[in-house]
C-alpha cells in the first residue's frame, strides 16, 4: 500500500491514510522564538521513512514529537492503530508508555551499566507478553555478542551505536526512531553499521523513522522520504519519486540521483555481469555475488544518463532504456535536467542545453536513456 | 567559623593601625552584659576628656585568651572578679589598677506578665518546662543562679528543666523569645530607667547569692597610656556611677 | 584528659551528625533535583535561600531559628498545633537547625552531580520504558553516586563542626544538646585549656581525615 499512495504535501494533508490501521498519522504544531514546526503527515506503517533536510529544518524536533520527548501544543499522533497524542482531547501518552525504540545521535549508553545490563534495561520493563524480539536476536542482528560484558566506556563509537540500536530493538518497539545514528561516526564506522541497519530493514517488520542529512544514507536506507525545510514538509513520498522531483533541491544537486528498486534476475558468468530487473526492464551491473531474486537497490546519477533518439547498438553503453520525457528544468544556463519515465520508474538525466535543443527534447517525447553507470546501494 | 576568623583578622589589623595613628585612643574589652551602659559612658568620656574609647564587647573567657595571646587591649571590664585577679597574678596588668566597677544583680524574669510572682514562688511550684540560666561553668550570673537554687533547695528538682545559655545575653534570648518560660538574667538586661521593661520579674534578694563583682583592670598594654588611666578614673566618677546604677547594677 | 562529659558530647555529636546527614539527604535530594532541573523563575530565590548558611554568621541563623521555632514563631506555632511541642532545647530541634545550617553542603554537590548528568540519560530511560521515579532510582542515583558521597561527607563533617546554631537553640543540655564544639567552647571559657586541647586536637584530626578522604577520592575519580 505504501508505494501506491499519492504522496506529496497536498495529498498528505487530506489524510489519505487516516483510516489505515497500519499507517502513521502525525500532525504537530509547536515553536519557540526563531523556529516553528508545522507538519501534517500521513506515513506508511512499514519500511524506512527518512526525515531529510538541512540542520535546523526540524527533523530532530519532529522525531522528538513522535517519541513524546517534545509535546506539541497542537498535536495528533496515531501509530498503527494506537492513539499516542490528541491534544484536542488533551491526550498525551508519555514517552515511557509508548512502545517505541529511539536511537540517539550519540549512543547514550548508561555509563554505569555493562553492555548486557544496558540491553536488559528496556527489555525488563516490557511485559513478557509484549516481547516479540528475543534479546538473542537483537544481539545477533547487531553482532555484539563479544561485547556483552564490557562497560560502555571501553567500546568504540561504532560498537556503542550498535549496542544502542540493539537496546532499542530489545524492547520490541512498534516504531523505531533513529536520530542520525551514524552522524557521529567516521566513514569506516558508518560502513560498519550500515549493513546492520539494512538487515534490520530486511528482517524486522518495524517501521523506522530515520533522521538524516546525508543523501547517501537516505538513498541507501529509505523507502519513503519526508523532505523538511524550515519546519515544514516540502515533500512526502516514496524515495524514487521524491528524489526525481525537479521542483525539489535534490534533483539540482551536482550528485543528483535516483534510486531503483530491482531484483537479481540472472548472472552472466562469462562476462562477470549481473542482470537486474525492474518494471520488466533489464539493468546490467558488474557481477554480484547474490542469489537470484534478491532484492537490491541501485543508484543512478543524473550526470551518468545521456539521451538518444534511437536505440543505438553501436555504443559501449550496456544499459539503454526506453523512456518518455516528463519534464525539463532549464534553470542552469548551460545544462538541462530532464525527468524521464521508464515504465513507471523515475529517472533523471543531465544533458547540455545545446544537446537538448538539437535533439528536440520536450515533454512527451519518447527517447532512449543511456545509463553509463549503476551503483548498487544494497 | 572561617568567616569569623577572617573578620577577626580584619578587625585586628584595623585596631593595630588605629592605635598607631591616634595616641589618645584607648582600647577597651568590655563584658557583653555591660554593653549598653558602657556605650553611654564612653560617649560621656569622650565629651569630657577628648579621649576616644574603642570598645570591643564579648565573653570574658574569650577576652582572657586573647589578652594572654597578645591582643592590644589596654583596659578590661570583666564580667567577674576572678578573671582580672588571674591576669593580675600572671603579671598581665598594671599592678594595683584593679577595682570593682559594678555589682551585677540577679533577677528571675519571664517575658510574660504574671508568670513570675514577686516572691519567686513560681520556682517551687515548678509549673514550667524550661528555666534558663547562664552556664555556671563560664558565666558569673550562672554561678549566682545555681547558688540561689541550691539555697532554696530546688537545685535537684529543677535540674532536668534547666537550659543553659553560654552567656547572660544568650540566656536572656532564651527567655525573651519564650523558648524558656523564665530564667535568671541580669537586672541590667530587663531594667530601663529604673523600671522593668516588660514581663514579670522577681529581684532575687542579695542574701541568696554571693555578690557578682565585675572588676576592671588596666592591662599591661595600657601601662604608659594616659587615656587608659583616664578611663579607669572616669569609671569611678559620679557621672559613670549614675549611669551604671540606672541600668540596675549595684555599687 | 577526656572526661565522661566529653565522651558524652562526642557520642552525641556523632549521633547528631548521623541523623542530620540522613535527614539532609532526604530533604536535600529533591531540592537539589528541583534546582538542577527547573526553569522556574524561583530557581534563583530557592538557590539563594539554600546558600544563605554559607554567608550568614551561625549566630544569626541560630537566633532566627530560636525565634522561628519558639512559642511565638511560625514554626513553633505549627509544631505546637501538630502536638509536637517546641523544638528548641531538644535533640530534634538540633537536627532541624543542623539540617538548615548544613543544607548547602549537601544540596550543592548533589545539584552539580544532577546537572552533570544532563537531560539525555533521562530521555534515553524514557524511551526504554522507565517512568520518572524508576529513572531516578535506576539511572540518576547510580550516575550521581560521586555527588552523593561528597554530599554525605560534607554534610556529616559540617554538622560535626557546627557551633553557633547549636549554641543558640540547644541550651547546652548534657546528653541532649551538648555537642563537642560547645564542650570545647565551655572548656575554653572556663579556662580549662588542657581539656579544650584534647577535644580540639580530636576535631582537627577528624576534619583532616574527612577532607583527606574527600580530596583523595576526587583525585582518584579524575584518574
Amino acid at each position: 500500500m505504501s508505494g501506491a499512495a499519492p504522496f506529496g504535501p497536498g495529498a498528505a494533508r487530506t489524510g489519505a491514510m487516516a483510516g489505515d490501521e497500519a499507517a502513521i498519522r502525525a500532525r504537530f504544531g509547536l515553536g519557540w522564538p526563531g523556529f516553528r514546526l508545522d507538519v501534517d503527515l500521513a506515513l506508511p506503517g512499514r519500511g524506512v521513512i527518512a526525515l531529510f533536510g538541512h540542520s535546523g529544518s526540524g527533523k530532530t524536533t519532529l522525531l522528538r514529537c513522535l517519541a513524546g520527548l517534545e509535546r506539541a501544543a497542537d498535536g495528533y499522533l496515531a501509530v498503527r492503530g494506537e492513539l499516542w497524542q490528541d491534544e484536542a482531547q488533551r491526550l498525551f501518552v508519555p514517552t515511557h508508555r509508548r512502545p517505541l525504540g529511539y536511537v540517539f545521535q550519540e549512543a547514550s549508553l548508561f555509563a554505569h551499566l555493562t553492555v548486557r545490563r544496558n540491553l536488559e534495561f528496556g527489555l525488563k520493563r516490557v511485559p513478557a507478553a509484549s516481547r516479540r524480539i528475543p534479546l538473542d536476536q537483537a544481539i545477533a542482528l547487531l553482532g555484539i555478542e563479544p561485547l556483552l560484558d564490557r562497560m560502555p566506556g571501553r567500546l568504540s563509537g561504532g560498537e556503542r551505536q550498535r549496542v544502542a540500536i540493539a537496546r532499542a530493538l530489545a524492547t520490541s518497539p512498534r516504531l523505531l526512531l533513529m536520530d542520525e545514528p551514524l552522524a557521529a561516526l567516521d566513514v569506516k564506522r558508518k560502513q560498519e553499521i550500515l549493513p546492520y541497519l539494512e538487515r534490520l530493514h530486511a528482517e524486522l517488520d518495524i517501521p523506522v523513522v530515520y533522521v538524516s542529512h546525508a543523501p547517501e544514507e537516505v538513498a541507501r536506507l529509505a523507502d519513503h522520504v519526508v523532505l523538511l525545510a524550515d519546519g515544514r514538509a516540502l515533500a512526502v513520498g516514496p524515495i524514487g519519486e521524491v528524489m526525481a522531483r525537479l521542483d525539489l533541491p535534490f534533483a539540482h544537486d551536482e550528485d543528483a540521483f535516483v534510486v531503483i528498486d530491482a531484483r537479481v534476475a540472472a548472472h552472466d558468468e562469462a562476462y562477470a555481469l549481473t542482470r537486474l530487473e525492474f518494471a520488466g526492464l533489464p539493468l546490467w551491473i558488474t557481477g554480484l555475488d547474490m542469489p537470484l531474486a534478491s532484492r537490491v537497490r541501485a543508484r543512478v546519477l543524473a550526470r551518468d544518463v545521456s539521451l538518444a533518439l534511437t536505440e543505438r547498438h553501436d555504443s559501449s553503453i550496456l544499459n539503454v532504456l526506453p523512456a518518455r520525457v516528463v519534464s525539463l528544468d532549464e534553470a542552469d544556463p548551460g545544462r538541462t535536467l530532464v525527468r524521464l519515465d521508464v515504465a513507471g520508474t523515475a529517472l533523471l538525466a543531465r544533458i547540455t542545453r545545446r544537446s537538448a535543443a538539437q535533439l528536440g527534447i520536450v515533454p512527451g517525447r519518447d527517447v532512449y536513456a543511456q545509463v553509463k553507470g549503476v551503483a548498487l546501494l544494497r | 567559623m572561617k568567616f569569623r576568623f577572617v573578620r577577626l583578622l580584619v578587625a585586628a589589623s584595623c585596631i593595630a593601625s588605629a592605635v598607631a595613628a591616634h595616641a589618645a585612643e584607648v582600647q577597651v574589652a568590655v563584658a557583653a552584659n555591660f554593653t549598653a551602659p558602657m556605650q553611654k559612658i564612653a560617649a560621656e568620656f569622650e565629651r569630657d576628656t577628648g579621649h576616644t574609647a574603642l570598645l570591643a564587647f564579648g565573653a570574658t573567657g574569650k577576652f582572657y585568651a586573647q589578652i594572654k595571646n597578645g591582643a592590644p587591649f589596654e583596659v578590661f571590664l570583666a564580667a567577674d572578679d576572678k578573671t582580672p585577679a588571674r591576669l593580675d597574678e600572671e603579671g598581665a596588668t598594671v599592678p594595683g589598677s584593679r577595682f570593682t566597677y559594678a555589682i551585677g544583680r540577679l533577677v528571675l524574669w519571664s517575658a510574660q506578665p504574671g508568670v513570675v510572682d514577686d516572691q519567686g514562688e513560681v520556682l517551687g511550684r515548678g509549673d514550667f518546662r524550661h528555666l534558663a540560666v547562664a552556664n555556671p561553668k563560664t558565666a558569673p550570673y550562672g554561678v549566682a543562679a545555681m547558688e540561689v537554687l541550691r539555697r532554696l533547695s530546688l537545685a535537684d528538682g529543677i535540674a532536668a528543666r534547666l537550659v543553659t545559655g553560654e552567656n547572660i545575653s544568650q540566656t536572656y534570648q532564651f527567655v525573651a523569645t519564650g523558648n524558656a518560660e523564665l530564667g535568671f538574667v541580669a537586672l541590667s538586661q530587663v531594667m530601663v530607667d529604673g523600671k522593668l521593661s516588660g514581663g514579670s520579674a522577681w529581684q532575687v534578694p542579695a542574701g541568696l547569692y554571693d555578690p557578682i563583682r565585675q572588676d576592671a583592670v588596666i592591662l599591661a598594654a595600657g601601662r604608659d597610656k594616659p587615656a587608659a588611666r583616664a578611663l579607669a578614673d572616669y569609671l569611678r566618677g559620679d557621672k559613670a556611677v549614675a549611669i551604671i546604677k540606672s541600668y540596675g547594677y549595684g555599687l | 584528659m577526656i572526661t565522661a562529659a566529653d565522651l558524652a558530647a562526642i557520642r552525641l555529636t556523632l549521633e547528631l551528625a548521623a541523623v542530620t546527614t540522613a535527614a539532609l539527604l532526604v530533604v536535600g535530594t529533591p531540592v537539589a533535583w528541583w534546582l538542577a532541573r527547573t526553569r522556574s523563575a524561583w530557581k534563583g530565590v530557592v538557590g539563594a535561600v539554600v546558600a544563605l548558611p554559607l554567608v550568614l554568621p551561625p549566630t544569626v541563623i541560630g537566633f532566627y531559628l530560636l525565634v522561628a521555632l519558639g512559642p511565638h514563631g511560625p514554626v513553633g506555632q505549627l509544631t505546637q498545633a501538630l502536638g509536637l511541642g517546641l523544638l528548641p532545647f531538644t535533640f530534634a530541634g538540633l537536627v532541624v537547625g543542623s539540617v538548615f545550617y548544613s543544607l548547602p553542603f549537601v544540596v550543592q554537590p548533589l545539584q552539580n552531580a544532577f546537572e552533570a548528568i544532563g537531560e539525555r540519560p533521562l530521555e534515553v530511560a524514557a524511551t526504554l520504558r522507565a517512568g520518572a521515579i524508576d529513572t531516578f532510582f535506576s539511572v540518576v542515583l547510580p550516575l550521581a553516586r560521586p555527588g552523593f558521597v561528597t554530599a554525605t561527607i560534607l554534610g556529616f563533617a559540617h554538622t560535626v563542626g557546627e557551633f553557633g546554631v547549636v549554641l543558640m537553640i540547644g541550651g547546652n543540655i548534657p546528653d541532649k544538646t551538648r555537642v563537642v564544639s560547645v564542650q570545647i567552647y565551655d572548656h575554653v571559657e572556663a579556662l580549662e585549656y588542657a581539656e579544650a586541647h584534647w577535644l580540639s586536637a580530636g576535631m582537627l584530626v577528624f576534619s583532616f581525615v574527612v577532607l583527606l578522604a574527600l580530596y583523595g577520592r576526587k583525585k582518584e575519580m579524575v584518574r
